[in-house]
């Protein structure tokens, strides 16, 4: 054999060895590496195989082509345009029918796309309301609830309402403050935990700013001062759960967010 | 031999000797960049490949279930059918986690692969008549791809894409009108619905694979009756096409360019890790990952969704959030220019001739640089698709960063423009294909010959 031909004949047998490899490593033991490794071997030396063949082998030889099938020539367009209109024409010579036959599509077409339907449900107030009312207990995800004694002040923790723990709307991040900075409540804030800008949950709390981030596009909320945006991409403020103190010195929920969590839609400013 | 009496017995069958015999000598024009588009027909077939493979273990059911297997740190750990099945393929069946990467990183190309193939079109005038239809298809080709990326992309129901899928969703809520419904119809319900990865599960491995295949086809099937665009050459012109032979020389590097491709993905899949899901873990919707970014070809919408102002319009009594303009109208916009560029073009130019000749790119310096301009957008807003990252490396305020990105979004494109149009422009006068002067030989009284140029 030629040089050239030698060298593709060890390329072959590079996807001889490799191919192999990939059944060796399948049968004997779960290494993607090994696995992956011998197939892509195999596909290496079909590659370079094929190099060789096409730039080695095959003669160089170039053809020509010549446009010819298209555009058609004007005769065969005209034909083709009166065809198409002695076929309309033959059709549509009963106009009248032709309407009727319109309705008759059309309402055909709605049937066959009112089926659409029952792929979701209405929107009714889905949108509008989550799982807090009025006496709901605040409790961690484990289902504990929450003492005005638990947090230290600059901490924040993700908590639900009792009846609705991992409810993906109704989280909500209870935040510790001075007692001055929120005396009604003891210094406990609570903020949906609902990002306003893409439903991200606003996890990161900067207990030295007060502000609460979104780690998906860092939009940032004060705590003290109702949510309101300091800075990133989020339209409007997070809204405020409203909380109380109980006498045994358990928090609740004074009732549901005055207005929608979550991000914005068309329809957030109905009365629900 | 047995493949001609093959060919004879289907063409008595069916009469293919004369196209079969034309189709061997079509004629393929030999250039490295008119391969980029085959290695997108590549990788698709990869990907239906290992696709399938995958779609056999997977499970799209989002009940949840206890993991105990043999990925020890989620022993006991509360996850959906979807994420379980997904850890399986990874650490239990043989061969699952490199199909698995191998689907990945082919998809990862796909996407690459199509960008890169328009950027050619884009910069060479290939769109231009007779082909505004291909054009057409393959941006066409380039979203769906896109939209199928992401939907494979968010099955395994992992925190990385969960997250995503919160964005996305919201984005969808985000449509004037029509986004609140649409998106309870698409979901079945709010966000998070059990009905979201079987539904998504259906449009990955079904929809949307079926409507590119058939586009792909029709892609093809256009090239073929169309014929391949040269570059201008000796004995090339606006009537003819000068290349390989179909068979065998073209075949031969083509397969040649798809076994390199396999190579490619064998070798990624087998040697470097790409979502590796175990260590996001199980997506509960109040947990969030930082930094989260998204696969690439995602970025710039996720960069102009962080970079966006905050602006919320409330026309009517009713609201158009801010995730509407970056993330629904910005890449409508793009989308509705690529698509209509070639009549944009044929507008300004007021050229409606067909072109078999292709042009090279520093001889139509505006078309190359408003091609730059367009790239560095994308970049830009791929950029600030990953700000967190870039402002914890950097030690600089997120803040300033995001200043700084919505700056480089509209003054960067200026200036790449500004730049690629003077290279062009310093280009074209030098260098690649120079066409000879025309001259036509006289014999003259003495016997000799003399030149006389041709105008």
């Amino acid at each position: 054999m030629k040089r050239r031909e030698l060298a593709i004949a060890f390329a072959l047998f590079l996807t001889v060895a490799g191919s192999g490899s990939f059944i060796a490593a399948y049968a004997t033991s779960e290494s993607t590496l090994y696995e992956g490794i011998g197939l892509g071997c195999a596909a290496l030396g079909l590659c370079l195989a094929a190099l060789g063949w096409a730039f080695w082998i095959l003669p160089e030889r170039q053809v020509v082509d010549e446009i010819v099938t298209y555009p058609s020539p004007p005769s065969e367009q005209l034909a083709q345009e009166s065809a198409i209109e002695l076929g309309i024409e033959e059709i549509s010579r009963p106009r009248l029918l032709l309407a009727v036959l319109g309705a008759a599509l059309a309402s055909f077409g709605a049937a066959l796309i009112v089926p659409i339907r029952s792929l979701g449900p209405k929107i009714g107030d889905t949108l509008f309301h989550t799982a807090w009312r009025k006496g709901s207990v605040l409790v961690r995800d484990d289902g504990r609830p929450v003492r005005v004694t638990d947090l230290e002040v600059d901490s924040a923790i993700l908590v639900f309402p009792q009846n609705a723990i991992e409810d993906a709307m109704s989280q909500t991040m209870l935040v510790r403050v001075t007692d001055s900075e929120a005396p009604d409540t003891n210094g406990y804030v609570a903020y949906s935990r609902v990002c306003t800008h893409a439903g991200c949950p606003v996890a990161l709390y900067r207990a030295a700013a007060r502000q609460l981030m979104c780690p998906c596009h860092q939009s940032v909320f004060n705590v003290i001062g109702d949510g309101a945006v300091v800075s990133g991409p989020a339209d409007h403020a997070l809204p405020r759960l409203p909380i109380a103190v109980g006498d045994d010195g358990v928090l609740h929920a004074l009732g549901d967010f005055p207005e929608p969590v979550g991000p914005g839609f068309w329809e957030e400013n109905r009365q629900a | 031999m047995i493949v001609e009496k093959l060919a004879r017995w289907i063409d008595e069958r069916l009469g293919t000797a004369h196209f079969v015999r034309h189709a061997l000598q079509k004629a393929f024009p030999d250039h490295w960049s008119f391969m980029l588009g085959e290695i997108n027909l590549y990788a698709f077939v990869i990907l239906v490949a290992t696709g399938t493979f995958l779609a056999l273990f997977f499970d799209p059911n989002t009940t949840k279930t206890i993991y105990h297997g043999p990925y020890a740190v989620l022993d006991g750990a509360k996850m959906s059918h979807a994420y379980a099945t997904t850890l399986d393929l990874s650490f239990v069946v043989n061969g699952g986690l490199l199909v698995r990467q191998i689907h990945h990183w082919a998809a990862l190309i796909f996407l690459a692969g199509i960008i890169v193939h328009m950027a050619r079109i884009f910069l060479t005038g290939a769109f231009r008549k007779p082909r505004e239809i291909n054009w057409v298809i393959g941006v066409t080709l380039l979203g769906i791809a896109m939209f199928e990326g992401f939907c494979g992309y968010s099955l395994p129901d992992d925190l990385l894409s969960g997250t995503g899928l919160r964005i996305a969703v919201s984005i969808a809520l985000s449509i004037p009108v029509i986004g609140t419904w649409a998106s309870f119809l698409l979901l079945g319900g709010d966000f998070p619905s059990e009905q979201m990865i079987p539904r998504l599960f259906v449009t990955h491995i079904f929809i949307l694979p079926a409507v590119i295949a058939a586009l792909i086809g029709i892609h093809l099937a256009i090239v073929w009756r169309q014929k391949h665009s040269q570059f201008p050459g000796p004995r090339r012109s606006e009537d003819n096409v000068v290349g390989s032979p179909m068979f065998p020389t073209y075949a031969v590097k083509s397969m040649a360019l798809f076994a390199m491709i396999a190579f490619v993905v064998c070798a990624l899949g087998a040697t470097t890790q790409i979502n590796p899901i175990w260590l996001w873990g199980p997506y509960d919707p109040w947990k969030a990952p930082a930094p989260a970014q998204p696969d690439w070809y995602i970025g710039w919408l996720e960069g102009a969704l962080r970079i966006a102002p905050p602006w919320a319009w409330h026309p009517f009594g009713h609201t158009i959030p801010s995730p509407f303009w970056p993330a629904v109208l910005l890449p409508g916009l793009v989308f509705a220019f690529l698509l209509l560029w070639p009549w944009i073009e044929q507008i300004i130019t007021r050229d409606t001739r067909s072109h078999q000749l292709l042009d090279r790119p520093r001889e139509v310096p505006w078309r190359t640089a408003l091609g730059a301009a367009l790239l560095t957008f994308a970049l830009s807003l791929t950029a600030a698709g990953s700000d967190d990252v870039q402002a914890r490396y950097l030690h600089v305020s997120i803040v300033d960063l995001v200043h700084f990105y919505q700056a480089f979004t509209i003054g960067g494109p200026l200036l790449a423009f500004i730049i690629a149009y003077a290279v062009a422009c310093e280009l074209r006068g030098r260098g690649g294909v120079r066409k000879a002067p025309r001259v036509r030989l006289r014999r003259n009284a003495r016997g000799g010959f003399e030149e006389e140029s041709v105008p």
